[in-house]
Order: structure tokens, then sequence, then C-alpha cells
């Protein structure tokens, strides 16, 4: 019944029956195919060589600066903290060495960040995918904790082996011990990300001591567990599935982007040294020894051409430089090279030197947009006032005549000092001829054209304020200036309008 | 369309044994983990209804192991807070009003307790600006019928303006004039009071009658006198109007206006906080200056 067959599939030569339907008891049941597969363990080998040793320094100077960075010290006085970077969430400051940044300045933020998108977007045109192979946190970490398997474990064989083997004694302590430092350094580095948030040696021993706020014991658990799981278990699968990165990459790679690669011309047939020895003219260069796969940190064969999980670490290049280099053969059978080179290396020709690569229009254009950007930061920042004033005029009265027939006016005045210093301010008053001013932290009588006060390091200070002006004044518009009374000499100024009756 | 399962050859899973147009169903399983959420799910909610309130009875719902309830909370929150306002307020009973501006940090703890109080207890009358309006004083200028230093101000709010069944309260009565003075006499006096803040042409009939008639309570020069809460009349602030017939109206037939005695519905400290409020809105008078005049000390009810 409700049989699909339909002659028209039959001569298209697709045989559209269900097997199991057309040949229930002729053919052994079909093995169920599997949707998922399943992760292969990667066991990278250790290899040394030039790239090897630069990551090695890539990963020194990272790691460093994140795990140094919050104990640095920067004096900024008695008025702030004297943390060099610290990120002041409960005070809404933001300090890194001599720059402070307040909320109402998060564009210096966004533009880091736009800087840092961009810088991304620069480095991938001119190296491909460098930020992955040497510097993102997943590489980095990952690369720690594959070292750490190395150090318990042995390498790539002994790892193969203990993997396979059954559980015992010997793999349980193995395991155990191996996990533990996994999770020490796990701790390590969620510990370090507190650090940042708070005066770090207050608040190691705070953390410590049990005295921390709960927000940083739960931060730790949850960047140790997401260390652990992403740096210790899930590997090259957060790069190949999880990352957004590679995709929008695979976008921005054009054929004269940098890439790990393989020259297929050159390597092409392979064969071991022995048959090439027979036979030269019948074999390519690649000796098929399969070190460039195992030495990937992801578990690719490079020799099957760019793809989504090559980080471009080129450890591969190390790998198959050093056989080569064992064979007698030249070495760069792997090696960094655009699509485009590689089509003129294939066809002969010499390729184009490094220089031209990098200094194509994409990556100046790019380039120029970055450093635009930076300059502007850096003017905006070196040029920014560290004085402001705001000004609310009172709506409920908006003025009110005192016994004299004075009309008054009630204002808030916030006066904000960057400095973190206390600093002697002057708020005057600009226009609305015979008025005063006076604040409810003074006396009435000294009512004058200015006033002079403190404002408190590194803070805005509301301050209620009192504007007279003799009787029968009409509403019109007038400003308070506020000026520094120091060598800076800052000024800021803002207008408002002074209401009075008949209006 | 007939009920046939059967194991699906690439998934080697079952159907569900319907089939559209050639079109199947599998009945694929529930995956584990979510089969075992729904069961701890489960197990969580019949602990939660044992240890929280949950089943609706006639009255209330069931209590729950834990006694909790949201009105509980609240109590608890409010109690916390308390006890974190303690000191401050335990500070602010301890302290006489007449120095609190010597601290400055309880002083504008005052002023900030005083305003939440003001918004609810005063601004019925003086308006949410304490601006006032007719027959309602304005709290934000400097001129005060009963005295405008703090410790004044706090006299005025414990025991009320002609407040009935307050014997310490502010009073004063203006006589009617309706019937003492003839209808002539009363325009003469209200252009003498016009003449005093120059509204009007001096008018000396006007002002012998004032001088017989009112000098005694708001004097000679009609300033007016704090110890009778008698306005001041050469002065730019009107509590029922500055023309001529509004003072006439007010000469003939004086309003008088009655301010209740807060002591009793609210606590001394709200009573000093809403008194540092007031004072802080401007036109607060200092005590010391005050006092340091004895000819000056009006502000003390007699």
């Amino acid at each position: 019944m409700n049989n699909p067959d339909i002659d028209g599939h039959k001569d298209a030569g697709i045989d559209w029956t269900r097997p199991s339907d057309s040949q229930p008891h002729t053919q052994p049941p079909v093995k169920p195919q599997k949707f998922f597969e399943k992760r292969k363990s990667v066991h990278p080998q250790r290899i040394d060589g030039p790239f090897r040793r630069f990551k090695w320094l890539v990963m020194l100077v990272t790691l460093g600066i994140y795990y140094v960075t919050p104990w640095l010290r920067w004096d900024r006085g008695p008025y702030a903290p004297d943390q060099a970077v610290l990120v002041d969430l409960a005070h809404r400051r933001f300090y890194m060495f001599g720059i402070e940044i307040w909320p109402h300045e998060f564009y210096f933020v966004a533009g880091l960040l736009i800087m840092a998108g961009i810088g991304l977007f620069l480095v991938t045109s001119a190296v491909g995918r460098a930020w992955c192979g040497y510097s993102c946190p997943q590489t980095v970490w990952t690369d720690v904790f594959q070292h750490i398997d190395r150090f318990v474990d042995g390498d790539r064989n002994a790892r193969m082996r203990l993997d396979k083997a059954p559980w015992g004694p010997s793999k349980i302590a193995r395991r155990a011990l191996k996990w533990t430092i996994y999770l020490v350094v796990s701790f390590w580095t969620g510990g370090a990300w507190i650090m940042y948030f708070a005066d770090a040696p207050t608040l190691t021993v705070q953390f410590w001591s049990g005295t921390a706020a709960p927000v940083a014991y739960i931060t730790v658990a949850i960047l140790t567990a997401t260390t652990f799981a992403l740096g210790g278990f899930m590997r090259e699968q957060v790069c190949i599935y999880m990352c957004p990165w590679p995709r929008i990459q695979t976008a921005m790679l054009d054929e004269k982007s940098l890439l790990v690669t393989y020259k297929d011309w050159r390597g092409e047939p392979r064969g071991s040294v022995k048959k090439s020895a027979k036979n030269p003219e019948e074999f390519g260069d690649c000796i098929d020894c399969n070190q460039c796969v195992a030495v990937c940190p992801t578990g690719i064969d490079i020799r099957e051409g760019p793809q989504i999980g090559c980080i471009t670490c080129a450890l591969c290049i190390d790998a198959c430089d050093r056989v080569m280099k064992e064979v007698g053969r030249p070495r760069g059978l792997i090696d960094y090279a655009t699509l485009e080179d590689c089509t003129r290396e294939a066809a002969g020709e010499t390729p184009r030197p490094v220089w031209k690569t990098l200094m194509r229009p994409r990556t100046l254009i790019y380039f120029s947009i970055w450093a635009a950007i930076g300059l502007s930061l850096m003017f905006a920042l070196g040029t920014r006032s560290h004085t402001d004033l705001t000004v609310a005029a009172d709506r409920n009265p908006p003025f009110m005549l005192m016994s004299d027939g004075s009309p008054r006016n009630a204002f808030t005045l916030k006066l904000r000092n960057m400095q973190s210093r206390p600093r002697q301010m002057e708020v005057s008053l600009s226009g609305l001829p015979g008025g005063v001013v006076w604040n409810d932290r003074m006396p009435r009588g000294d009512a004058a054209r200015s006033m002079t006060l403190t404002v408190a390091a590194d803070s805005t200070q509301a301050l209620r304020t009192y504007v007279l002006a003799p009787p029968g004044t009409a509403s019109q518009d007038f400003a308070f200036v506020l000026k520094s009374l120091d060598a800076e000499g800052e000024s800021a100024r803002s207008e408002t309008r002074f209401s009075a009756p008949g209006e | 369309m007939m009920a046939e399962k059967r194991i699906d050859t690439p998934t080697g899973t079952e159907t569900v044994g319907h089939e559209w147009d050639g079109i199947e169903e599998l009945d694929t399983p529930m995956p584990r983990w979510w089969v075992w959420t729904f069961i701890a799910c489960v197990i969580f909610a019949i602990g939660y209804v044992v240890v929280y309130p949950a089943i609706p009875m006639v009255k209330k719902a069931t209590d729950g192991t834990f006694g909790w309830s949201s009105r509980g909370q609240l109590a608890a929150e409010m109690q916390a807070e308390d006890g974190r306002r303690a000191p401050m307020l335990a500070a602010l009973s301890r302290i006489p009003i007449e120095r609190l501006p010597e601290d400055s940090d309880l002083m504008q703890q005052a002023v900030a307790g005083g305003r939440a109080a003001f918004q609810v207890n005063c601004v019925q009358c003086h308006g949410s600006g304490a601006a006032g309006s007719g027959g309602y004083p304005n709290l934000n200028d400097d001129d005060w019928l009963w005295g405008g230093d703090l410790k004044a101000i706090e006299y005025t709010l414990v025991h009320g303006i002609r407040h009935p069944g307050d014997d310490a309260t502010r009073t004063s009565m203006m006589p009617a004039f309706d019937g003492i003075l003839s209808p002539a006499e009363v325009q003469q006096v209200a252009g003498h009071v016009l003449s005093l803040t120059g509204k009007a042409a001096p008018n000396p009939a006007g002002a012998a009658l004032f001088d017989t008639n009112c000098a005694s309570c708001h004097g000679l020069d009609g300033k007016g006198d704090r110890a009778f809460g008698a306005p001041n009349l050469a002065d730019a602030i009107w509590l029922y109007g500055s023309s001529q017939q509004q003072i006439t109206r007010q000469i003939l037939a004086p309003r008088h206006g009655v301010m209740p005695a807060w002591q009793g519905r609210l606590d001394p400290v709200t009573i000093k906080m809403l008194a540092a409020y007031v004072h802080s809105l401007g036109g607060g008078e200092d005590f010391v200056e005050v006092a340091e005049d004895p000819a000056v000390q009006v502000d003390e009810q007699p």
C-alpha cells in the first residue's frame, strides 16, 4: 500500500524504494547511518622550529600581560587607586596607567573596540588567520593544556596508547594528576580575571579569607569551569564549531592573503623516500610521512587544502621543513603563501615578494582607518577637559519673590572634577545684570557675582544654588561659568534661563 | 493511512507509523537530558510546594515549612533598613535642633529625610515645591510670620498654628474691622498699607487710622511682629493678595489660616527633619544671629 514507487524515478536510474521495503528478507539490515560525528581526539606531537619558538614567545607575552597586569602599580595620589589597570565598576571608573575614563567618556572604550575590530580585519587581510594561530586566548590556553598533556602523559604516541588503554590504577592516577593541573591552571586563569576589577592585593586577601564579594567567587567559578572545559576538553572544537570568527574570516580572505599552504604541484604525487629514489620522475617532494598531521593542534591534514579547521599556527611548516631538511629537499613544501603566488609558482613564475602582499590597497586602507581612529582617540584624550558643569533649574516653583520683591531662582549645579585632587573652582554669573549667586553651604549674606568653592577629588558634586536678581528683573537668559582656579584654568559654561514674574 | 510502525533504515529510529504521500514521521525519543531535566523539575516542584506557600486554601495559601511570606520578607527588609538608619535617627534625636548646622553630614541626612516626609505630609497645602498658594504660605522665601530659624520652624511644626486642642499652639487673631471703621476709613487704611510698599501715594488720613488701629500689632512702620504672627505689610509677600480690594477684604473680615500640630502625628525626629528641610529651602534664618540680640528674640511663643 502507498508504495511511493513511481516509474519516472526508476527511469532516472534512481531507486527510490526503501531497501527495507523492497527487499525485507533477502538483505541483511543496513547499519544505521550516524548523523553525529564523534570527536576524534587530537594528540599533537612535539615539534620545534622557528614558528614554534615564535608561538612560545607570543604565549609568554600574552599570558604574562594577562597574569601580571593587575599587579602593576601606578601612583595617582591619595584620592585614587594605585592599580595601573583597574575597571572600577562600583565607582564607575576605568583606570589605565595615566588615563582615567569616566562613564560619559565611554566612547574611548567604544573606539578601542572598533580599533580592535579593524585591527583584526587588517591582520586577517595581511597575514591571514594569524590571530587564530598565535594570540587568540582559545589557542593560547589550548596550547598550555596540550603541553600539560605532554608533561603528564608523554608525547603523541604515548598519549594515544593511554587513551585506548583500559581504565586501571595507572591511568586513573595519570588522569587525576592531569585534570588537577588543568584545574589549577583554570583556577589561576579565573582568579586573575577578577583582579582587574578590584585592588589586586586586597582582593587576594579577601578572597582567601572568605570576605570577598559573592560575585568574585561566582566569577572565578564560572571562568574556572569555562577554562577547564574549553581549554582542557573542547579545544579545536571551539574553533571549528563554536567560534564565529573563522566564518567571518573565510569571507575576508582573498587570493592575496597569506595562508599556510601545501604546495601540491611540488608535493604530488606522494611517495616514500625509497619509492622516489627508484623513480625520481614519478613522485613529488611529499614523502607522505604524515608529520604535518601529527603536529597539528586541530587535527587536520593541511594537504587537503585551505580549510576552516586550519588556524594557521604554522606548526606543520616547522614539521615539514625539518623532514625536508632530513631528506635533503628544499624547505617550504608547506609554507605561508598566497593563493595567487601558488598559481604563479605552479606555472613556474617567481612569486611576488612578501612586502608586495602586505602593501596592497586593502591592507593600507584598513591600516589608515585603524590609525585614523587611534590618532583621533589620542587627540581627544589629550585635549579633553577635566571639568564640566551642568545646570538644572528648579521647575517648582520656577521663581519666587523675596520679601523685598526681588525674584529668586534655584538651580542644581553639578560640578565635575575629573582630576584626582581637590580643586578650587569659581562659579560666576554671565549676564543677568545685578544678579548675585550663593549656595546652600554658605550664608546668604556672602552672595556675590561669583562664588568660590572646593570640588572634591575625582567626583561630581551637586550644589543647590540660588540666584537673586534686583526687583523688576524680567525673565532672561544667562549662563553659569565654571572656572578652575589652578594651573589648568579649565572652564565650562552652561546656558540657562532666569524666570521672573510677568511672563 | 494506517499505523504501520517500522524501523527507519538510515537513522535506525522507529517511525510513528503514519504516512502521507510517502512522507513519514520518525518517532524520535525525547533527548535523555530533556527527560531528566523534566523529572528534576517535577521533583523540585514537589519540594517547592512543601517548603513555600503554594496551595490555595479557603482563607490563604498553605504556609510552607520555611514560613516565608512576601509580607514577612518586606517586614524583614524594612527592619534591616530601620537598623541601618537607627544611628542617624538616634543622633538626630539627641542633638538640639539649633546645633544641627554644626554637623553638616547629619544636616544633609535630616534635609533628605525631611524632603521625603514633606512630600507625604505637607504638600497638600504648601505644594510639592513648598511654594504655597493663596492663603498657604510659601516656605521658600525669607518672610516668616512666626520666625524662620530652625527652632522657630520646629516649634511651628510641633504645635501648629491656631490648632485647636494644643495649648501651646501659635495663635493670633486680627479683629474684623467691619463696623469698627467706616467703609471710607477702611479704604484709607488700605491705601496707606499700599503706600508702605510704594504702590500708592502717601495717605495721611490712612496713616493716622493705621497708627490708632493697626500699629499695636503690625508696628508703626507696618513691618509686623512675629510675637503675634502679625504679617509684615511693608514687603512684597502677600498671603491673601496685594490689591486694594484684597486688602480691604482682609481688613473687614480677616481670614486666619490653620496649620495642624504635628506633635503626636509625627515622631520628634521626623519633625526635626521637616524643620531642617523647610529651613534649607533658601529662606531659613540663622538661629545664632537672632539669639545674640535679645531684642530680636521674638520666636519664643509666650
